[in-house]
């Protein structure tokens, strides 16, 4: 059995289903993403697996254990909300030693302990400032390591990267992937960014309206999506003779399916292109390599190899 | 340019609070007699005597141990009321707090003729159905008592005080008692290290209002204390209309606005300086 399983879990408010019949497992040391549109469950799911939301049926086992049985308070699992819930009254080293003074754990440890967490974050010099005096990413580092420094059997992030803007995410989901690998905490993250589940996961679940359509490691769900739904999601597609083919894979060549193409655009790194043909609009994203591209009004055939 | 916008406001800020104010500090120095009335002199007879004779020194004491324990009072029932009533669901919410605010909104003279009425001497309501049951043996002491007008008051500014902890409640973030939970705090651990300390700046102002209210309260102190039992601002209407001593009401009623000016810009220095770095 694995280390984190969801069987059937469900949640219903009303007559609205949130979380339908989702069926998962976790392994140990595990990252794996709830990955869906707004509004599919992901929340709730999290929050049932913290206790916070009483599931309406199904089980949550850890290592085998009924996870349902047992209080929110002593789950001992580490929450990182979408919000971060800092305790702003608290000083920094305040708020990451909380856990463990609810541990019971003497004053020295509980120092030696906040210092480690904070250096790992790479906080450690704001550890007497208050969460008023940081920036964001700061806050949510704090929030990370108040997660971590009680040593959770499991991490649950909740979009914990979507209150940053573009480059700090990106900077932020490094560092997050790199501390997840030295801590080797299993960990469940929960985001509607298709980029950042694909570059930190494991493996990705893509869930909608409640269901999860797909599991599997990122590029398995990328290449062979289960569903019409999974293929959107996850990246640009097209659909030619009824197969969908991500727009990547699709070259310029001397024969193939003819076009013309309606609209180029450059993004930099490479080349998004538009093109008309018999089986309707086709996107074609080329890597800029510095080489002359067919203009917008040329005359085109598109090949794609078989995928 | 702006400046000028508000020279309006300033006018009628000068024209019905500093000027009659000047006025009365001046008059604090005026002589009064029974026969010839107010002579404008300048003489410290009037401070003199509040100071000289004890029976201001108590009536002060009387005035101020009243609001402080209104105050206190206030906020041991305010606060927690607060908090109820922000975990309400909507329909709840609404007509709760309807009910808190209701003293509010009726008025002060008919809410505490209502008090004068349920413990009002033998004939009160409660005192005769608490008597013909035996369980007290003489009527429980209202009117003219300070418990009577402790009472009074608690039940008047309570309101202040649920507004004043719930705006502050209102700024927590939801999830955080979550938080709490998660690090493995029972519910009496997130009510006292979370919740207290970020309601705290709001029992902190809530309790100055009420203070600086139940210190200078006037209508609730007049009906339950009468003549007898008199504070500051009894005294200082007395001493206007029946007594017609005018200077000397006015000492006491500059004293009044001095002690309670003092006490609420202290109060708020305070909490500024504490809470500034932590709430901005
Ligand atoms: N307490 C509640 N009462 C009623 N409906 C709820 C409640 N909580 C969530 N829902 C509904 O359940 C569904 C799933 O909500 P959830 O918060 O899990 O979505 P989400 O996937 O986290 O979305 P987002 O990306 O916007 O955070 C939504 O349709 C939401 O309206
Ligand atoms: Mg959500």
């Amino acid at each position: 059995m694995a280390f984190l399983a969801l069987d059937n879990l469900t949640k219903s408010f009303g007559s609205h289903i949130a979380v339908d019949r989702l069926t998962l497992g976790v392994e140990k040391g595990e990252f794996v993403s709830l990955l869906g549109p707004s509004g599919c469950g992901k929340t709730t799911t999290l929050q049932m697996i913290a206790g916070f939301v009483e599931p309406s049926a199904g089980a949550i086992t850890l290592e085998g254990r009924n996870l349902r049985a047992v209080k929110p308070a002593k789950r001992g699992l580490g929450i990182v909300f979408q919000s971060y819930a800092l305790f702003p009254h608290m000083t920094v080293a305040e708020n990451v030693s909380f856990g463990l003074e609810m541990q019971g754990i003497a004053a020295a440890e509980r120092a030696r302990r906040v210092g480690e967490t904070l250096d790992l974050v790479g906080l450690g010099e704001f550890a007497g400032r208050f969460p008023r005096q940081l920036s964001g990413g700061q806050q949510q580092r704090v929030a990370l390591a108040r997660a971590l420094v009680i040593r959770p059997q499991i991490l649950l992030l909740d979009e914990p990267l979507s209150n940053l803007d573009a480059k700090l995410r990106e900077e932020m989901q490094i560092e997050l992937r790199q501390i997840q690998r030295t801590v080797g905490t299993t960990t469940i993250l929960v985001t509607h960014d298709q980029g950042e589940a694909m570059a930190l996961s494991d493996r990705i679940v893509v869930m909608n309206h409640g269901r999860a359509e797909q599991i599997g490691p990122p590029h398995e769900a990328y290449e062979r999506p289960a569903t019409a739904f999974v293929a959107g999601f996850l990246g640009k597609t097209n659909l030619v003779n009824g197969a969908s083919v991500r727009p990547e894979r699709i070259s310029f060549a001397a024969s193939g399916l003819a076009g013309t193409v309606k609209t180029r655009i450059f993004q930099g790194n490479h080349w998004l292109y538009q093109v008309d043909t018999a089986d309707g609009l086709v996107t074609v994203i080329r890597q800029n390599t510095g080489e002359a591209m067919p203009e917008e009004g040329a005359a085109v055939h598109l090949a794609w190899g078989a995928s | 340019m702006a400046y000028l916008l508000s020279l309006p406001a300033l006018l009628l800020f000068a024209g019905v609070v500093v000027i009659p104010l000047a006025m009365t500090v001046i008059l604090t120095f005026h002589d009064w007699g029974q026969y010839k009335g107010i002579e404008p002199v300048f003489i410290l007879k009037n401070w003199r005597e509040v100071f000289g004779d004890p029976y201001y020194g108590e009536m002060f004491g009387r005035t101020f141990r009243i609001a402080l324990i209104v105050t206190v009072l206030a906020a041991l029932f305010g606060a927690p009321e607060a908090y109820i009533l922000n975990r309400m669901k909507s329909p709840w919410r609404g007509i709760f707090l309807l009910v808190v605010l209701g003293p509010l909104l009726i008025s002060v003279v008919a809410r505490t003729l209502g008090w004068a009425l349920l413990f009002g001497g033998n004939s009160g309501l409660v005192n005769k159905v608490l008597l013909s049951l035996g369980v007290i043996s003489g009527a429980i002491p209202f009117m003219f008592t300070e418990t009577g007008m402790v009472v009074a008051l608690v039940h008047v500014l309570m309101p202040y005080m649920v507004l004043s902890v719930w705006a502050a409640l209102q700024r927590l973030d939801p999830q955080i008692e979550n938080a709490a939970v998660a690090l493995g705090a029972g519910p009496l651990t997130v009510l006292r290290r979370i919740v207290l300390p970020q309601a705290m700046p709001g029992i902190l102002s809530g309790g100055v209002i009420v203070f600086a209210l139940a210190a200078s309260a006037f209508a609730t102190p007049a009906i339950i204390g009468g003549r007898r039992l008199k504070v500051a601002s009894t005294l200082v209407y007395d001493e206007f209309l029946n007594t017609l001593n005018w200077p000397l009401g006015a000492v006491v009623a500059v004293l009044l606005l001095a002690a309670l000016a003092m006490i609420v810009i202290g109060a708020n220095r305070l909490v500024e300086r504490r809470y500034a770095q932590v709430f901005g």
